[in-house]
């Protein structure tokens, strides 16, 4: 019940997202039937287009078009390769899906402990490190960091391998299951391929945790202070309850209802800066097929992406709000 | 006025960061304004004997795969890269701005709409919409400005927005309303001016996170074209030198661009410090 | 029900002595010297009161004998005894186990005290669980025993329920019954009604006193309110600017006090003012306690009766007939 309406409330997001992604496309300064014929294209060529794809409609008849082509998966065709752009982004969605959730478990694995080492003992070492992290990682630049962990892991130190792709060429990925080499190929109990997937996962699953560190261990630190100094805590620890109970049932748990909120504006910046990693480390998911589109010319493939982004970014929003609706009892009675 | 520049000169006393970061910034305009007088060597001149040379007397931050100086590439870059960043955060300041405050002050349908507009823009991960921007409105530079601008428009609009609807029934608004000054110049002259504290730290950070923007998108392609020179399409282009050792071409241009954004974040900070020390973090 | 500690003697006489206590707060504007030789002591079963105007060092010095003050806070001297244990020596071991076992606290604004997202039964289970040898399993259930002891209606829902589902009173009650859960021997009660309504407030006293004399509890109340401290305390003690300045039984303060602070009080509290104008005010105000030149008595700047001795330490603790003492060099009654 409460998910339908959760869902109810992102239709409104979902509505924005389709008719932007209409509008870039059509509205366009010159004429977009050129764009989509590409450069290289005659006259004719770009007629038939006009034709081929509605573009001599009326704006909203071109609309419900597009709906419709939504509605179907069709979301047109790449002009370098021809083929359907939707057959090529769910084939490389979960190349970027892997690198991206690996990150973003990598960065919670390291802000959050950090975030709450930093509170419980502030004023020490450890906290001016979680503050410079906090502060650093915002200021770094994705490919730049990733570019210095290239150099400094595997130029000078030959401990990563080199930044091509997902598996080196020895290997062949493991049989399709979820498209997660981790995890195919610990189905298919293929631990050489497991740990050649993880070797290259590494530097560019760190890329990104470092940035998306900030922000997290800079939420996890101000709300954990925050818990620890609120009243219910101080009849925790006057009730004689034991340290670890005072600091994880009360304290912890208080203090990551706000660190779930800021989930969405991580992911929304980690969406962004996986598109750079993945041209860093020549990762083959949709952000370099974007990229490669880009630089051809080739329009359909750019629109299909951003609608694809758009749209797994309004499911992950969805996705944090149930969450946070669990964990919150507030949110979860008063509703 | 002075009260307030000693205010300023304690928080800058406690906090010798944030005075070190209003210093970087000073040398960072400076590079901008009369940098491109003074490099060293020309830019855009190669000199294809001297290429991929490491850092050296006569080249401080050696040579890229042309053979060009980096350091006069850098220091030249500085002025297209925070010209980037201020146009198009001044955009997204002046146009965010107006929205909010109208949306706060006026409330009802104005503030329905323009509420649309910017969730609808906040549905999108902020960097692949400005890519699609670009994308459809051209690879220029002109339009990197504006892709920055309408993705940071948001910040302001929500910020002032709030502030709007917070004071709008205040007293000195009534007073206003009721010397028969019409609405506009009770936005302008009397709601702005009460808001630009924090605005003025808003824009510190955000221009910081135009500069990560901009550099990002020239990084993937947009916007920059060789050989002109800016800090994130010199990276691009140093980027496939890393692995063969030559770390030079992308480290120098990266330092700088970190440097830059560093410095505006800790201006931010400080900023926001004197401007309003409840929020301190 | 809980195994009585050892070194614990519930009938130890007096059951809370706190003697000589000062306690200084590090802060950037200075030092502040919170406490001065705050002196009283509590029998078991007795109740006793903590009065004084906001700043006088009441919620201090109840936080002091719970161990709970912020890092800042420095005990410059003195000692705090209950049951024969000096707590301030004690390790910390000693006082986890002491707090919420032997000595409870409840605290004002309820309903900030409690945990937003745990149930109310939870947070009486953990300290039934931590405290009382109670098992996991048991626990639940004696915890809606409590809800019951307190009054609470339909205490087996209520268990389930969270702190922003229940009123301030309720909230109020569920505090009373973390704090009874393991039978203390001292209940100390910190403004428990400041920001109930009034009705409200004398059932939470009414029930904490029931509650006190039936478990032969003592209670230590912590309170601005001259008035509610003589309906429902045996004895009152005085504080200003964190120095006991009298402490007598409740009767005998009210109709002799002999600190002239007490006779102000007295005469600006309403209850037998015949109209708001019979009441007096305070004049002055609390002295800064940063400053390093307080005077011995903290007092005597706003006091009529000042003499030139009255600024000189030690301030003298004269012992009163009937019980009690009073801090002063003039106290009312003997003329000088």
């Amino acid at each position: 019940m409460v998910i339908l309406r959760r869902l109810a409330s992102s239709l409104p997001s979902v509505a924005g997202v389709i008719i932007v992604t209409f509008l870039l496309t059509r509205a366009l300064p010159g004429d977009p039937a050129a764009y989509f014929a590409g450069p290289a294209a005659t006259q004719q060529a770009i007629e038939e287009i006009r034709a081929k794809l509605g573009l001599d409609r009326s704006l909203p008849r071109q609309f419900v078009d597009y709906l419709g082509e939504l509605a179907r998966g069709e979301l047109g065709n790449s002009l370098s390769t021809g083929q359907p752009v939707i057959n090529e982004l769910l084939t490389r969605l979960p190349a970027s899906a892997e690198l991206t959730l690996l990150g973003l478990v990598l960065s919670v694995a390291i802000a959050v402990p950090l975030g709450i080492a930093a509170a419980t003992k502030p004023g020490t070492w450890v906290d001016h490190t979680c503050r410079i992290v906090a502060t650093a990682g915002v200021s770094l630049p994705t490919f730049f960091t990733g570019l210095l962990l290239v150099y400094v892991f595997y130029y000078l130190a030959g401990l990563a391998p080199p930044p091509l792709g997902r598996l080196d060429v020895y290997y062949s990925a493991p049989r399709q299951w979820t498209g997660f080499y981790l995890i195919d190929s610990l189905v298919a109990r293929d631990l050489d391929t497991f740990r050649a997937a993880l070797a290259q996962l590494a530097l560019p699953a760190l890329t990104l945790a470092i940035f998306s560190l900030a922000p997290l261990a800079r939420v996890t630190r101000a709300s954990m202070l925050a818990a620890l100094g609120s009243d219910f805590v101080r009849t925790a620890r006057a009730s004689g309850l034991s340290h670890r109970r005072v600091i994880y049932t009360y304290a912890f748990r208080n203090a990551m209802l706000p660190v779930i909120t800021t989930l969405g504006m991580v992911f929304s910046f980690l969406l962004g800066a996986s598109v750079l990693v993945e041209k860093v480390f020549a990762w083959p998911g949709i952000g370099s097929y974007a990229i490669e589109a880009l630089i051809a010319s080739d329009y359909a493939p750019v629109q299909g992406f951003v609608l694809a982004m758009a749209l797994l970014y309004v499911l992950l929003n969805l996705a944090i709000d149930l969450l946070y609706g669990l964990v919150d009892p507030r949110v979860r009675i008063a509703a | 006025m002075t009260a307030a520049l000693r205010h300023a000169r304690y928080i800058l006393s406690e906090n010798p960061v944030t005075g070190f970061s209003f210093a970087l910034f000073t040398f960072l305009v400076v590079c901008a304004l009369i940098g491109p007088a003074l490099v060293p060597y020309d830019p855009l001149a190669s000199d294809t004997a001297m290429a991929l040379t490491g850092p050296s007397a006569a080249h401080w931050f050696g040579t890229d795969q042309l053979g060009r100086d980096i350091f006069s590439r850098i220091i030249v870059a500085t002025r297209l890269d925070l010209g980037l960043a201020v146009s198009s955060v001044a955009l997204a300041f002046a146009i965010g701005t107006l929205l909010g405050l109208a949306a706060g002050y006026f409330g009802g349908w104005t503030d329905r709409v323009i509420g649309r507009v910017v969730d609808t823009i906040m549905a999108f991960p902020l960097f692949v919409l400005a890519m699609g921007i670009v994308a459809a409105l051209g690879n220029t530079l002109a339009n990197i400005i504006y892709a920055t601008a309408i993705i940071n428009l948001p910040i302001y609009a929500r910020l002032a927005r709030t502030e709007a609807n917070v004071r709008r029934d205040a007293g000195f608004v009534e007073a206003a309303r009721l010397c028969g000054n019409s609405e506009a110049r009770i936005v302008l002259a009397q709601l702005l001016p009460n808001i630009m504290p924090l605005m003025v730290v808003q824009i510190s950070l955000t221009l910081g996170y135009a500069i990560l923007n901009a550099a990002g998108l020239s990084f993937i392609g947009l916007g920059v074209r060789p050989p002109t020179a800016e800090w994130g399409i010199m990276v691009a282009e140093g980027a496939s030198f890393i692995v063969s050792g030559e770390w030079w071409v992308a480290f120098f241009p990266g330092l700088f661009l970190m440097a830059a954004v560093f410095c505006f974040n800790l201006m931010g900070d400080g900023l926001r410090d004197i401007v309003d020390p409840r929020r301190r973090t | 029900m809980s195994a009585p500690r050892a070194d614990i003697d519930r009938r130890s006489l007096p059951l809370l002595a706190i003697d000589d206590l000062s306690i200084e707060f590090r802060t950037r504007g200075g030092i502040v010297r919170a406490l001065d030789r705050v002196a009283f002591e509590l029998k078991r079963g007795e109740t006793l009161a903590l009065v004084g105007e906001s700043g006088s060092g009441k919620s201090v010095t109840a936080h002091a004998v719970m161990g709970i003050l912020p890092a800042a806070a420095h005990v410059a001297g003195g000692t705090i005894s209950f049951g024969g244990l000096s707590l301030l020596q004690a390790d910390a071991k000693t006082l986890d186990e002491i707090r919420g076992r032997e000595i409870a606290i409840i605290f004002q604004n309820p309903r900030a005290a409690l945990n937003p997202i745990r149930a109310v039964g939870k947070q009486i289970s953990d300290i039934l669980v931590r405290h009382g040898n109670v098992t996991a399993a048991q626990a639940p259930g004696r915890a809606i025993e409590m809800l019951a002891k307190v009054r609470i209606p339909d205490p087996k829902r209520r268990a389930a329920s969270y702190p922003f589902e229940l009123s301030g009173g309720m909230c109020q009650r569920v505090m009373i019954a973390m704090a009874l859960a393991c039978e203390p021997a001292l209940l100390i009660a910190d403004e428990p009604t400041t920001g109930v309504d009034i009705t409200t407030q004398a059932v939470i006293m009414d029930l904490i006193a029931e509650l006190a004399s039936a478990e032969g509890m003592a209670t230590l109340l912590i309170t601005h309110d001259l008035g509610l401290a003589s309906e429902y305390c045996d004895r009152i003690a005085v504080m200003h600017a964190g120095q006991v300045v009298e402490s007598a039984p409740t009767s005998l303060l009210l109709t002799r006090p002999h600190h002239p602070y007490t006779a102000k009080l007295i005469a600006a509290t309403p209850g037998d003012a015949a109209s708001l104008d019979d009441l007096a005010s305070i004049p002055g105000n609390l002295p800064d306690l940063r400053r390093d030149d307080l005077p011995a008595c903290r007092y005597s700047a706003r006091c009529e009766r000042r003499a030139d001795i009255c600024v000189m330490p030690p301030v003298p603790r004269v012992a009163l007939a009937g019980g009690g003492h009073v801090a002063c060099r003039r106290p009312l009654g003997a003329e000088a």
